[in-house]
């Protein structure tokens, strides 16, 4: 065999590989979607491979009935309080360890990735004995509390090598011509590096959207999607499986092609 | 050792859109230490690549001795490469680094002790074989990839300014060592370089290359004398070689350039090669050690010069040469004198022009004319 | 660069933080002891016998363990050969791409839902092989008697799912390595295995040491993907805490189970950082 043919031989045979992963990813997606949207008489006929029939009723009896809104509405308040709890506590962290030198802080830095990798939510079981004492059982913060714990050592990490990423000489300019440090901060520093910041929250919001241990065993009433998803799906027919992980999925799906560049990059940064 | 042909060598990118390197031909040959120079972009780095396998050529064919390599993959080519970034792998001790080619190549491991020892010992890295990447300085880091390069005694040796992530000092003693060691193992050497001066050191020929094409291929002294094109004049020779506009005049004396605010009579030898250019507008070329101010310092073996006059307008003194800078008809021209030459500034004076050393080119076509 | 203010300005500001993580893990794993081992006013192992002697309790532990043994080396290899194929260039990198890394942005319970529309007795897999005429009756995937084909089920689930957690990390760090280290071992008459062997890997190691750790770590939690698609069929530790906390109502037990998995992820965590220090990175001038 010569050479060129070796070589579109090793071509198709990388295409095919490539094939293969793209059918691999893609089906199950494409098909569980139409699934949400085809008629339920159609997915039990076993000759209807796809449905051609379409309807909204599953999804929306989903939402508006078996309380999938709610459990929405309140996914996107448990991550959103996520996001700002956690910003709160690890930017200051972050900006800190990104700008000063001071004793401790290799220890600090090493801990923040002990936790980075110590799985958070199985802490949950025992803080429902906290939460009865403090009455945060079943509610949005009590969870947004335990997704924060979990998001925040992420986020001191990323917030400090973003800082690091900025010139410290551009803020101490800004200290120059007659800011604090703080104001220097809001104005020089932050502008810059909310690109990144803006990735890193999108990854704690997807991290508090995903998580269903802590937040299953912490509410019963006020329970997020996939919480509410995990009681549900084990009694519900099969389409509303279908609908629920589109439910479920759709955002993620949009933060995927928008942030697509990001996310690899942001896990570099998060990793090194 | 062999000898390298490379034949109509083309390398295209984005779809043709990119010529990095258009139809080169050239003969490196047998036991050379070859220069390929030129500013960055030019293509040099890219045909260097293609001599060693790592780019497919669009188009072309190359040789190594008789033997056609242009599709082999580098592995079969039999040569060795020495890197910008020199390529030492971080994860392997001086010796591993050293050794990787002949392990590759299955040498038994009593020879590879050997070669290893005899490459380290040429590089006086003998201490070092030890240590990882990360222990050791750039100057060390660049004599751990020469001597890796040369372990294996490759049929051809390529360098990518291996010097330039060198500092200053470091890099004159590496440029004599690298030179040195070519000429002891004479193995076929294309050398990739931005920087006139390791060219003019170290090339037995010089290729100057701009824009995909090979502009002039010689030894060093004839590509300094003799460039072929405005090109090559300008890009060799520190400070840059002075370029003005002149037309050119016949008078009752012969023929002249007549630039602002100074004729330049030339002898008719020199005068016959631009007749077909009288009346057109050439470049005139004059390096600034070519001239010198009259009752200041003398040219040396000047046989034949003319004068013209200008004004002292600002004096670079670098302590063994002196920069001066005059204004000829409103254009700078610089002059190179030996030594510290005290001139007032504002002064007069008058030019002495070697005009055996002069270069004239075609305004169009920017080659040389004379 | 970094600048000496006041002693203890960082301090302030590292301490919010600080707290709060003491206040999330440090107080629940205290909390977490005290459930376990505390009962009645003092140090009693009932509770630890209560959760050793559950009948699921072996039965999940032996599950949970297979499932990390045996998902997290095959994705590694997957993930290492998905990064390879990725950081070509090639036509339609984009879209593959995007699939492989749409799992990362999933919760374990969509992910599984999402399979089930494949797998179930009504899904696409069994529709189109009897359409195909392959098959006549559906292949039964789920129900506690099929146990191993759940299981391997959830293998497969898992391996769509989550491998791309190695891979991303994987892919980051193959981007890092510099062209001419590869380039430079071509040269020198390496092929693309030994490129792979001697090269690529070896450079690649803080990153897969870094993707092994978070992942075999994750994979002791596993819970969502189990429990909604086969229950308590095949039970897991997660799951079983998960069931005595809402279920049962034991959150001693519950506790107990927590804390195992905890430890297993410390104790591999510690097992890892040792076996797999590279020493080209320890060494200083």
């Amino acid at each position: 065999m010569n050479e060129k043919t070796m070589y579109e031989l090793r071509k198709i045979g990388f295409y095919t590989f490539i094939f293969i992963i793209v059918v691999w990813m893609g089906i199950p997606l494409i098909v569980s979607t139409l699934y949400a949207f085809g008629l339920p008489d159609e997915y039990y006929n076993p000759h209807r491979i796809i449905p051609f029939h379409f309807t909204l009723k599953t999804v929306k009896m989903l939402l508006f009935t078996l309380g999938g809104w709610d459990a929405l509405k309140n996914s996107v308040i448990v991550a959103t309080l996520a996001i700002i709890i956690s910003f709160i506590l690890g930017l200051p962290a972050g900006y800190s360890i990104a700008r000063f030198i001071f004793p401790g802080k290799d220890t600090i830095k090493l801990g923040m990735l002990a936790l980075k990798i110590f799985p958070v939510p199985i802490m949950a079981v025992p803080l429902v004995m906290l939460y009865i004492r403090l009455h945060l059982i079943d509610t949005r913060l009590g969870v947004a509390l335990a997704h924060s714990a979990g998001a925040l050592p992420l986020v001191v990490l990323i917030t400090a090598s973003i800082f690091a990423g900025t010139s410290a000489e551009l803020e101490e300019a800004g200290m120059v011509f007659g800011l604090t440090r703080f104001q220097s901060f809001l104005k020089i520093t932050l502008p810059l590096a909310l690109p990144g910041l803006a990735a890193a929250a999108m990854f704690t919001f997807v991290g508090s959207w995903n998580e269903v241990f802590a937040a299953s065993v912490l509410t019963f009433s006020h329970r997020t999607l996939p919480a509410l998803m995990l009681t549900l799906m084990q009694t519900a027919p099969d389409y509303y499986k279908f609908a629920a992980a589109f439910i479920m999925a759709f955002p993620a799906m949009i933060y995927v092609a928008v942030a697509r560049k990001y996310l690899i990059s942001m896990w570099g940064i998060a990793l090194k | 050792m062999v000898e390298v042909k490379l034949e109509n060598l083309k390398k295209y990118f984005d779809n043709g859109r990119v010529k990095a390197v258009n139809d080169l031909n050239l003969t490196i040959r047998d036991g050379e230490f070859l220069v390929l120079l030129g500013p960055s972009g030019c293509g040099k780095t890219t045909t260097l690549r293609m001599i060693s396998g790592l780019e497919e050529p669009t188009g072309g064919k190359i040789w190594f001795g008789d033997r056609d390599v242009t599709y082999l993959p580098p592995k079969d080519r039999n040569i060795s490469m020495v890197f910008q970034s020199y390529a030492v792998w971080p994860h392997m001790k001086v010796y591993d680094n050293i050794a990787f080619p002949l392990k590759v190549k299955k040498y038994p491991e009593n020879e590879i002790r050997e070669r290893v020892k005899w490459a380290a010992e040429l590089l006086q890295i003998g201490e070092l074989l030890d240590r990882y990447p990360a222990q050791l300085s750039g100057g060390q880091r660049q004599r751990v990839a020469v001597a890796r390069a040369i372990v294996v005694e490759p049929e051809v040796l390529l360098m990518d300014e291996p010097l330039s992530n060198l500092d200053a000092k470091l890099r004159v003693t590496m440029r004599a060592e690298i030179k040195k060691l070519q000429t002891k193992l004479k193995v076929t050497t294309v050398y990739v370089t931005h920087d006139q001066v390791e060219a003019m050191t170290m090339g037995d020929r010089i290729a100057v290359m701009n824009k995909g094409h090979l502009l002039q291929v010689g030894p060093p002294t004839e590509v300094y004398l003799k460039p072929n094109s405005i090109f090559v004049a300008t890009f060799i020779g520190a400070p840059e070689m002075n370029m003005m506009e002149v037309s050119v005049k016949e008078t009752e004396a012969g023929i002249a350039l007549e630039g602002e605010g100074f004729m330049l009579p030339l002898p008719s030898d020199l005068g016959e090669l631009l007749r077909n250019h009288i009346n057109k507008t050439v470049i005139l070329g004059i390096r600034p050690e070519h001239m010198t101010i009259e009752g200041v310092s003398t040219l040396e073996h000047v046989k034949r010069a003319a004068k013209i006059e200008g004004v002292v307008d600002f004096i670079e003194a670098l302590g063994t040469d002196t920069i001066v800078h005059t204004m000829i008809g409103g254009k700078i021209v610089k002059i190179k004198l030996p030594g510290h030459i005290p001139i007032p500034i504002g002064e007069k004076v008058k030019i002495i022009v070697d005009l055996d050393n002069i270069h004239v080119f075609d305004r169009d076509t920017e080659k040389a004319i004379i | 660069m970094a600048k000496k203010v006041s002693k203890y300005v960082p301090y302030l500001l590292v301490a919010p933080a600080l707290i709060y993580l003491g206040i999330f893990i440090g107080y629940p794993m205290i909390e977490g002891i005290k459930l376990v081992f505390y009962e009645n006013g003092g140090f009693s192992l009932a509770t630890v016998h209560r959760a050793i002697n559950n009948y699921y309790f072996w039965p999940a532990l032996r599950n949970t363990l297979s499932l990390v043994v045996i998902i997290v080396p095959t994705q590694l290899i997957l993930a290492l050969i998905f990064a390879l194929a990725m950081n070509k260039v090639f036509k339609g990198r984009n879209i593959a791409l995007t699939l492989l890394i749409i799992p990362m942005t999933l919760s374990d319970i969509a992910a599984g839902l999402i399979w089930y529309s494949i797998l179930s007795p009504s899904g696409f897999m069994n529709k189109l092989l009897i359409n195909l005429g392959l098959i006549h009756t559906p292949i039964q995937l789920f129900g506690y008697q099929f146990h191993t084909r759940e299981f391997i089920m959830l293998v497969f689930v898992e391996l769509w799912r989550s491998t791309v957690t190695i891979f991303v990390i994987v892919l980051a760090g193959l981007q890092m390595i510099s062209q001419e280290y590869i380039e430079a071992a071509e040269v020198f008459g390496a092929g693309y295995w030994t490129r792979l062997r001697r090269i690529i890997i070896p450079l690649l190691k803080p990153s897969i040491q870094t993707a092994l750790l978070l992942r075999t770590i994750y994979a002791f939690s596993i819970f969502g993907i189990v429990w909604v698609l086969v229950g308590r069929d095949i039970p897991v530790l997660a799951g079983e805490a998960y069931y005595q906390v809402t279920q049962i109502k034991d959150y001693g037990v519950g506790a107990f189970y927590a804390l195992l998995i905890a430890i297993m992820s410390l104790t591999i965590g510690i097992i890892y950082l040792r076996l797999t220090k590279a020493e080209y990175l320890e060494v200083r001038r």
